[in-house]
């Protein structure tokens, strides 16, 4: 396989202006298939999740399933498009083993949503707006496995394996606009916008969104012009680019080796290119041809979807607020730095934070604990923060343990772990545990005064007025209680002790 | 007469899958064009107040609940199948090495 000359990304830029496309696949979340009542299911075992019409049987007639037509109105009005009032599905035809029918039923040139945008914030926080063409229905193909060759990819494969429990499955495929004018931010804005979609088709609740599950799957068209001309240069197109950071590795590689084609005074075939992860490069798929004459035609076992406003207008009323209006109004509540919240967004502690903070927490407290102990927990079990089986009302109930002064932040910590470990409540596991902190000012005082003897000097030093030596005494009296005295209690008691003022 | 030539024909019957011969091809070049202008006169014949159709009954929004009915078995699923390998269908490689 000969490897592509490129250019600097760097020398790409200065020559050239980018312009980018994408078509993005959702995988809807429904319950049965587009047209046929068999499980949409992942991961079980191959060809059991299918039926007659999965299967393209002859004289069996396909049904649309509703909710999968709901939750592509609800797409269509995430990304601020019109809704069409009337629109059909149609035959895409072509010969290729993932669909038994040699046809994917999907939308032509009636897409259920057309005309709408997502405004795409980047990480220096500058909005860039990304027009959508459209959002149509679609059906999934089954998956093909290559067997034997040389390189377990299509290319010299001996023969392939069909399963066809994916046949079938809701798909919206969302269409953008050529977009202008990104400049050097095209990596980035390409991972922005997936993500952006990605987190929109999530927080909608119509797909489960994983990207490694190819819920979400990304075609990205780059296209390289002169700076200064209006007209588009040629285009490929890279195929399943399957990971957010793909996205941006995938379209910075196809502008550096744009660049180099366009140097080299050859023009640039228009193509399907294959991303490989393993060496962050393309590779060549077959030039657009007479294989993409797919002969649309009028679906006509199927009758058109008229949306009446009214219908749309009940499915907005169910949108939830979008995730960067969310973000938004959450970090301005909680009161939160910029790099504070982007750490909790990173994290993914977001939803548990506030959850929390409903519970009766203030946000420092609420943001303390999930950056704190139970991101360092998860992190050690390798599971989501969230799933780590910490409920809010442990939170709040510990923060209570420790602003009360009956256990200190060392001792909350063990109830947070007897809590995992299903020992009972936080107040539950302080009584088993025998975790109180000393509270009884009887043996604190002997053990201040056995500290202060120990250490006239440091003693004498406080009497002075420098008090941050107190921290020596304030050791060695927790060190002499094993830690289950309340710091903040024995410093006031040192002081008193001693006759100063704190 | 309608403009359907010999190489459309044969464009059409490679996306089809169609093998024919030249003497299918030249036939059937004057009988898609007899076809082409029948139906041109079923478009003439409807005014502009005719909504194009895809579907002969006023029938929309024909839907199904999302519950999960009747599925196949594997074997079902397999058991017209020219060829199978582990509860999937085999088929031949599509593509030849580059």
């Amino acid at each position: 396989m000969s490897t592509d000359a490129i250019l600097s990304f760097e020398e790409a830029m200065e020559k050239y202006d980018p312009v980018l496309g994408f078509e993005v696949h959702v995988e809807l979340n429904t319950k049965t298939k587009m047209f046929s009542s068999a499980p949409n299911v992942f991961g079980d075992e191959p060809n059991t999740n299918v039926n007659e019409v999965d299967l393209g049987m002859p004289g069996v007639l396909p049904v649309v399933n509703k909710t999968a037509v709901e939750s592509s109105i609800k797409i269509g009005l995430a990304l601020n498009c019109k809704i069409a009032e009337y629109c059909r599905f149609a035959r895409k035809n072509y010969f290729y083993p993932d669909t038994p029918k040699n046809f994917q039923t999907s939308q032509y040139d009636e897409p259920i949503a057309y005309d709408g945008y997502l405004d795409i914030e980047l990480s220096d926080g500058t909005v860039f707006r990304v027009e959508i063409e459209r959002a149509h229905m679609e059906e999934d193909a089954g998956k093909l496995t290559h067997m034997g060759g040389a390189t377990g990819r299509i290319q010299g494969a001996d023969y392939s394996l069909v399963d066809y429990n994916r046949s079938g499955v809701p798909l919206v495929e969302i269409v953008t606009k050529p977009i202008e004018g990104a400049g050097s931010r095209a990596p980035e804005l390409a991972k922005a916008y997936v993500a952006a979609v990605r987190e929109i088709v999530k927080n909608l609740g119509v797909s489960d969104a994983k990207m490694e599950r190819g819920n979400v799957r990304c075609d990205a068209n780059v296209s390289l012009r002169p700076h200064g001309r209006e007209r588009f240069g040629i285009r490929s197109e890279t195929k399943n680019v399957n990971s957010l950071r793909a996205v941006e590795h995938a379209v910075r590689y196809e502008i550096q080796r744009h660049a180099a084609v366009l140097d080299s005074g050859e023009p640039v075939i228009q193509e399907t290119r294959h991303w490989h992860e393993d060496t962050r490069t393309t590779t060549s798929g077959r030039a657009k041809s007479d294989a993409d004459d797919y002969r649309y035609f009028p679906e006509p076992d199927l009758v058109p979807v008229l949306a009446s406003r009214e219908w749309v207008e009940e499915l907005r009323a169910t949108l939830p607020e979008p995730p960067a209006a969310r973000r938004k109004r959450l970090q301005a509540d909680w009161g939160y730095s910029d790099l504070e919240f982007r750490d909790v967004v990173n994290a993914g502690v977001m939803d548990s934070i506030e959850e929390t903070i409903a519970a009766g927490a203030s946000a420092s407290v609420a943001r303390k604990w999930w950056m704190g102990e139970i991101v360092g927990r998860a992190k050690t079990a390798d599971v989501d923060p969230s799933e780590l089986g910490v409920t809010p009302e442990t939170i709040v109930e510990l923060n209570k343990l420790v602003e009360g002064g009956k256990i200190n932040n060392k001792m909350a910590a063990q109830v947070l772990d007897g809590v995992l470990a299903g020992e009972g409540t936080p107040a539950e596991i302080v009584e088993k545990r025998g975790l109180a902190v000393v509270s009884d000012d009887g043996p604190l005082l002997e053990a201040i005064d056995a500290a202060l003897a120990a250490q006239p000097d440091v003693a004498e030093k406080i009497r002075g007025g420098k008090l941050q030596a107190i921290g020596a005494i304030v050791g060695g009296v927790m060190k002499a209680t094993r830690g289950q005295a309340d710091a903040g209690r024995v410093r006031e008691l040192i002081l008193e002790r001693l006759g100063v003022e704190g | 007469m309608a403009a359907i030539n010999r190489d459309d024909v044969a464009h059409l019957a490679r996306l089809a899958h169609i093998e024919m011969s030249a003497e299918e091809l030249d036939r059937m070049a004057g009988e898609l064009a007899v076809i082409v202008d029948s139906v041109k006169s079923v478009s003439e014949a409807a005014g502009d107040d005719v909504p194009a159709t895809s579907h002969p009954i006023p029938l929309s929004n024909v839907f199904r609940e999302d519950v999960v009915g009747h599925t196949f078995t594997a074997e079902q699923a397999l058991s017209g199948a020219p060829d199978s390998f582990e509860g999937r269908f085999k088929v031949p490689a599509i593509l030849d090495e580059d």
